[in-house]
């Protein structure tokens, strides 16, 4: 496990979702050694947690199986998933990194069977799901994981579920005296795609996401659409599992606001706009579905306007130019009552609704000053491009709040410039 | 009072959001509103206003001047900062709402007869004498403030509270002929003109 070969000619990529597969493809098929670092069991990242992207409506795991193909077919790329840049140390085309490899307790000769699963009776949180569901303590991150094998969640080391699991492989994948490591290597670029996560919903008050069942965030929503997710492709709502058919969209939850994320997101309104036409093809023509968006305004930018366009000519969506000031719960039915005026003609409201979806914002994983001194940080915390930085270039949603075609620019960028930093040292060196 | 009002008009002209970022607290901060109306949603006022307060800053932009000044809207405003705690900008609304209040009442436009702002007028009266509010007078003052009938009637409808707090001597009856100011209520008259002349000459007001 601890065979890693790395030099200053060496790309370390770190973030496996589709901006560091995307730069570590695009340098590794440029003929160059890639090392690539990902936290989770799996690489995808969240592209693997949506059900379809904007604006075509296509399914991103066409996508995904391409760049697994591409993955597996490229020697020069080195995976190593559960594991954590710790350190950045140097300069241009030499840097010290450490990074903290977590055990997995189940190694390569893993067939992802399943029969660990089944031997277990611990769950846990499943965090593909957003915790809204469990998964056994012996699991397969998702169904496209990447690489196939299953983990053993530390919280039942030592315990006696894990020797059930043990005891119930048939291929010795199991060993449970894994222990955390860390490696020191070298590397002559570093690559920086650690991403992005949802703003804290709970920290907006007035929308009560912590206190209403019913309010919910948008990649919640999300993972409901998807046949394996929570609900098994059904639109239910979490205080009773009845179909939820008049759904609002509150846009700009968390971004564009001096108290939470003071940028704008920019994928929640292509996000809710995408996500009220699956209104549509989850109840066709019924007449009670209907999506109502809550908006400051819909940026919609350039070829997207077109599918801003489509979406206001569907008669299941309506608009409402308002910021949505608090919401409050029935607590009869637990139906969401949502408070403001329409800046439109200055109409109060106070709209029930069956469920309540917040366009979430979004922040990065890891902040920018948190890399490296020298990496500079914008007012959020992405990457900003710098010649202080070096080589270490940001990649994706580390740099800004992107769409997954602006990430993949994004990477395809960085690639290009960590590769002019090898070819800087090859030539040196030869 | 309406002098200063025709002064302002001819100085400013058409400008009224120039107008009202030079003289009103605040008011530089009127350009940042985006328009989002999470105030006019938060205000628990918000349904008696006649133009909530993100429609008031569109109506300064749109140099609504006269609809502006008269409205009773800002004077509506109870402090209770929910807008300030919510605008997504960090606007002053509520310092903004006092502030077109005080500047619609300087230029002598504001809505006579509003209570907010008879109040305000009392109370500033009352205080501005001798440097301490005279509590009785105040509520006298404030019983009084509709005729000598209404006045009875709110008095005695009060009587209860008074006997109460007479009780607890939270009220001195002798107020009225021996209230306490502070030591040199003179020199609080000098300081307060003082403050009302550089208020005027910052604001280009000739008083």
């Amino acid at each position: 496990m601890t065979d890693v070969v790395a030099t200053n000619e060496t790309i370390l990529v770190v973030g496996g979702g589709i901006s560091g597969l995307t730069a570590a493809l695009e340098a590794a098929e440029c003929g160059k050694q890639v090392l690539l670092v990902e936290k989770n069991p799996s690489v995808g990242g969240r592209i693997a947690q949506l059900y379809k992207y904007f604006p075509k409506l296509c399914r991103p795991s066409c996508g995904q199986e391409i760049n697994l193909r591409r993955l597996k077919a490229n020697k020069k790329i080195r995976l190593l998933t559960m594991a954590e840049v710790t350190n950045v140390a140097g300069t241009a085309g030499d840097y010290d990194v450490s990074i903290t490899i977590h055990p997995r307790y189940v190694n390569e000769n893993c067939t992802a069977c399943g029969a660990c699963a089944d031997a277990v009776t611990a769950e846990i949180d499943d965090p593909f799901n957003y915790n809204m569901t469990k998964t056994k303590a012996a699991y397969l991150p998702y169904n496209m994981a990447y690489p196939q094998r299953y983990v053993i969640d530390p919280s039942i080391v030592g315990s006696e579920d894990a020797n059930k699991a043990k005891a119930a492989c048939k291929y010795e994948a199991i060993d449970l005296d894994m222990q955390e490591q860390t490696i020191e290597i070298k590397v002559g670029a570093v690559i920086w795609a650690t991403g992005w996560r949802p703003y804290d919903a709970a920290k907006i008050q007035p929308y009560g996401y912590d206190r209403f069942p019913n309010v919910i965030t948008s990649v919640e929503f999300e993972r409901m659409m998807d046949p394996f997710g929570p609900t098994g492709g059904k639109l239910l709502r979490p205080s009773d599992a009845k179909p939820a058919k008049n759904i609002a969209f509150i846009q700009c939850a968390g971004s564009r606001d001096r108290n939470h994320l003071t940028h704008c997101s920019r994928i929640c309104c292509m996000a809710s706009l995408k996500q009220s036409t699956y209104i549509g093809e989850q109840y066709g023509d019924d007449a009670d579905a209907k999506a109502t968006i809550y908006y400051i305004d819909i940026r919609a930018i350039d070829r997207f306007e077109d599918f801003y366009k489509k979406v206001q000519a569907d008669e299941k969506v309506h608009f409402i130019k308002s910021k949505v000031a608090n919401i409050t719960q029935n607590r009869d039915t637990g139906d969401v009552v949502l408070h403001g005026v329409d800046t439109e003609g200055y109409q109060r409201y106070d709209n029930t609704h069956d469920l309540c979806v917040l366009a979430i914002g979004m922040e990065p994983s890891v902040r920018a000053d948190q890399i490296n001194d020298s990496v500079s940080a914008d007012a959020s915390g992405f990457i900003q491009p710098n010649g202080a930085n070096a080589a270490i270039f940001g990649a994706g949603c580390a740099t800004n709040a992107l769409d997954v075609n602006r990430a993949v620019q994004s990477a395809t960028a960085a690639a290009l410039r960590a590769i002019q930093v090898v070819n800087r040292v090859s030539s040196a060196e030869a | 009072m309406s002098d200063v009002n025709t002064a302002m008009v001819q100085k400013y002209r058409n400008d009224f959001l120039k107008e009202v970022e030079e003289n009103v607290e605040e008011g530089h901060w009127v350009k940042m509103c985006m328009q989002c109306g999470v105030c006019s949603g938060s205000c628990p006022f918000g349904p008696d206003w006649d133009h909530p307060p993100q429609e008031i800053f569109m109506m300064i932009r749109a140099g609504k001047r006269d609809e502006v000044l008269t409205t009773e809207s800002m004077w509506m405003c109870t402090s209770c900062y929910n807008c300030i705690v919510r605008c997504p900008r960090e606007l002053p609304i509520t310092h903004i709402m006092h502030g077109l209040a005080n500047y619609a009442h300087r230029l002598g436009i504001a809505p006579k007869m509003n209570p907010t702002r008879r109040f305000a007028k009392i109370f500033w009266n009352n205080i501005a004498k001798t440097g301490r509010v005279n509590e009785l007078a105040l509520s006298l003052k404030l019983y009084f403030m509709d005729g000598f009938m209404s006045g009875v009637k709110n008095a005695l409808a009060m009587a209860s509270v008074g006997i109460g707090m007479l009780k607890t001597k939270r009220l001195n009856p002798f107020a009225l002929i021996s209230h306490k100011g502070v030591k040199n209520p003179k020199e609080l008259h000098v300081l307060l003109k003082k403050a009302r002349e550089i208020e005027d000459r910052r604001k280009g007001i000739a008083s």
